[in-house]
């Protein structure tokens, strides 16, 4: 077996405990937070280049052997989230690390934490183990939500914390259900099941299969469950927010790997029944998405907006149920989530030097390095509405392309396309605000860091490296929709496995 | 058996509900305490009801699933840490809010309160 695999669960974990106990030392744990960062990201490029030769790799913790043991899979999908984690948690804890980490010293700590459960989530192949893989990355997301003071942090962590819980208990429902109707908790012996399955359990399975749809839509905030994000991710602290840039696509990878792989083309009666539901409620997340961030009247709460605006363009892409248009959204979610962080990380640095208006869109005081900030905003705010040349251009591009001329894609073309136009116009009113529309005087704010700034340029770099390199990386995106579309290769994995 | 189990969680999961739609904190996690109960049954239920079978092989002629009360130990820990998690966190709203409303707000025709006291730095 490939112990490999197990890396990016076991590094951060005994990271975390190791800045537990070395709590107080300030430098000590911020140089050790980096340096973990930094091995995680070689160790998922690592995965990501043995990933690359198109087989799925298993590992049974313990020996014990599927279908009854908890196994971990490395295929091309979870070796490429991997990847964009640990790259994002790298710029967001190099950005901490530049004194934004304050209060105390216990942020790094349950970022390393956090990084457990989500690359445990991208991982495992038992239905339950992701459940337990959900609520390790949940708990230490609201530790970290409420991190620091301030009235806003206790009023939405607490939304957060009691739709999450809800969210749980329909998890929990959902997958025993499966349980006992199948018998297995792992993800392609349940395939196999569930495409055998007597028609009389059909429904039965269906409802399971619909809970789980409402639970990774709670996680990965598509309408109407995505209330609790805006305010939340507004009143997180710049470092959380960008890191919990990867949180909706947690959800939206459970709704890929389980929509695909149990409830797949293979499923029988059930095959592809989430598909039906997915489309419309990912063309309302676009428009609500999109009509938040034109009424947004704070930076933070905009972004965190244009958050969900990226999830609906993934979820339709997914909804496609096409290997160009999963292709296409896989490409669009690298891009999203390294735009959403990088610009999470800006509006941190805009807001430090805007004085009592903080992020406020409204006439207020010139900025110390109006000019500096307000290129890199222009950049950002270019990418982040699929403007060409930059990747989101070529995510959408290649969506619509995928979707087709039939009547139902051409609703998607006119959200899609009217979308871009709106994100520009809200954050052209924003920026324009924020850096033009300003009185004579000049905050007296501290230049931004040098060291928290390369981050944000750092990040965006990673946007632009996305688009430099978009041949290499759609051809590798190609590759993921096809494994995951291919019938049974998961299953034939499986049992290859358990005859070695 | 398998009717009045069934109604045992129709009736927690409802009654979970209701309290889970109440504007205050407490009520809430009570809601969400019952919530969790019916899950916890609803996953053990899902091993088949059976009379008599330990979950354990060889010590008697019939044994019954094991997993799902694996399942249920390991949902009943996590329920529990989440639950004493959200109490201590609608203590620290109450503090911090000087109210005890999920939207942090007075209810309606209600004064708003005062903040007990502001948290001090080293308690966050």
């Amino acid at each position: 077996m490939n112990h490999g695999i197990l890396l990016p669960i076991i590094l951060p974990l005994i990271t975390a405990i190791l800045l537990v106990l070395l709590s107080g030392r300030r430098q000590l744990i911020r140089t050790t937070s980096m340096l973990s960062a930094t091995a995680l990201v070689a160790v998922s490029i690592g995965l990501l280049m043995q990933a690359n030769d198109g087989q799925i790799r298993l590992y049974a913790p313990g020996n014990w052997l599927p279908p009854f043991g908890i196994i971990l899979v490395l295929d091309r999908l979870s070796a490429m989230m991997l990847a964009v984690t640990a790259v994002l948690a790298f710029f967001s804890l190099a950005y901490a690390v530049r004194g934004h980490d304050a209060p105390g010293d216990r942020l790094h700590g349950m970022v390393h934490f956090l990084l457990v459960g989500v690359n445990g989530a991208f991982l495992t192949g038992d239905l339950f183990n992701l459940f337990v893989f959900f609520e390790i990355l949940l708990i230490s997301s609201y530790g970290l939500l409420l991190h620091g003071r301030g009235v806003e942090r206790a009023r939405s962590g607490l939304h957060y914390v009691i739709v999450n819980l809800v969210g749980s208990a329909l998890f929990l429902m959902g997958v025993s259900a499966l349980y006992g109707i199948t018998g297995s908790l792992n993800m392609a012996d349940l395939g196999d099941k569930i495409s055998k399955l007597d028609p009389a359990d059909a429904p039965l399975a269906a409802t399971a299969g619909i809970l789980l749809l409402v639970v990774f839509g709670l996680k990965a905030a598509m309408a109407p469950f995505y209330f609790w994000l805006p305010r939340a991710y507004a009143a997180a602290s710049a470092p959380v927010a960008a890191m919990f840039a990867i949180m909706t696509k947690v959800g939206a990878y459970a709704i890929i790997r389980v929509y695909t792989q149990i409830f797949g083309d293979n499923a029988g009666i059930l095959a592809n029944f989430a598909w039906f539901w997915l489309w419309p409620i990912a063309l309302i997340t676009l428009v609500m998405g999109l009509l938040g961030a034109l009424s947004a009247r704070e930076l933070r709460v905009q972004i965190a907006y244009l958050v969900i605006v990226s999830v609906g363009t993934l979820l339709a892409g997914i909804a496609l149920n096409r290997e160009a248009g999963l292709a296409a959204s896989l490409y669009y979610l690298i891009h999203s989530t390294m735009i959403c962080g990088a610009m999470f990380l800006l509006a941190d640095l805009i807001l430090r030097q805007r004085g009592e208006l903080l992020d406020h869109i409204a006439e207020g005081p010139r900025l110390r390095q109006s000019a500096l900030l307000g290129v890199v905003f222009f950049i950002a705010a270019m990418a982040v509405a699929g403007l060409p040349p930059f990747s989101g251009f070529i995510g959408k591009l290649l969506l619509l392309n995928a979707a087709g001329v039939q009547a139902d894609a051409v609703i998607l073309w006119m959200i899609v396309l009217a979308g871009s136009l709106t994100t520009l116009i809200a954050l052209s009113r924003s920026g324009s605000m924020i850096f033009w529309q300003t009185t004579d005087q000049v905050e007296s704010a501290p230049a931004a860091d040098k060291g928290a700034l390369l981050a944000v340029i750092g990040l965006l770099g990673c946007v632009g490296v996305v688009t430099f390199l978009a041949g290499p990386i759609l051809d590798y995106t190609f590759k993921v929709a096809q494994q995951l579309l291919e019938p049974g290769a998961y299953l034939q994995a499986m049992q290859q496995f358990r005859v070695q | 058996m398998e009717a009045l189990v069934a109604v045992v969680i129709a009736v927690l999961v409802s009654c979970g509900v209701y309290l889970l739609l109440r504007a205050r904190t407490f009520p809430v996690i009570l809601g969400l305490t019952l919530l969790s109960y019916a899950v916890n049954l609803f996953i053990f239920v899902m091993g088949r009801l059976r009379a008599g079978a330990p979950a354990v092989i060889g010590s008697s002629e019939t044994y019954a699933d094991p997993i799902p009360q694996a399942l249920v130990l390991t949902a009943i820990v996590i329920g529990f840490a989440m639950t004493a998690f959200l109490l201590v966190l609608s203590l620290r709203a109450r503090a911090e809010l000087g109210n005890d409303h999920v939207d942090g707000g007075a209810a309606i025709g209600e004064k708003p309160a005062k903040p007990v006291r502001p948290l001090e730095e080293d308690e966050v």
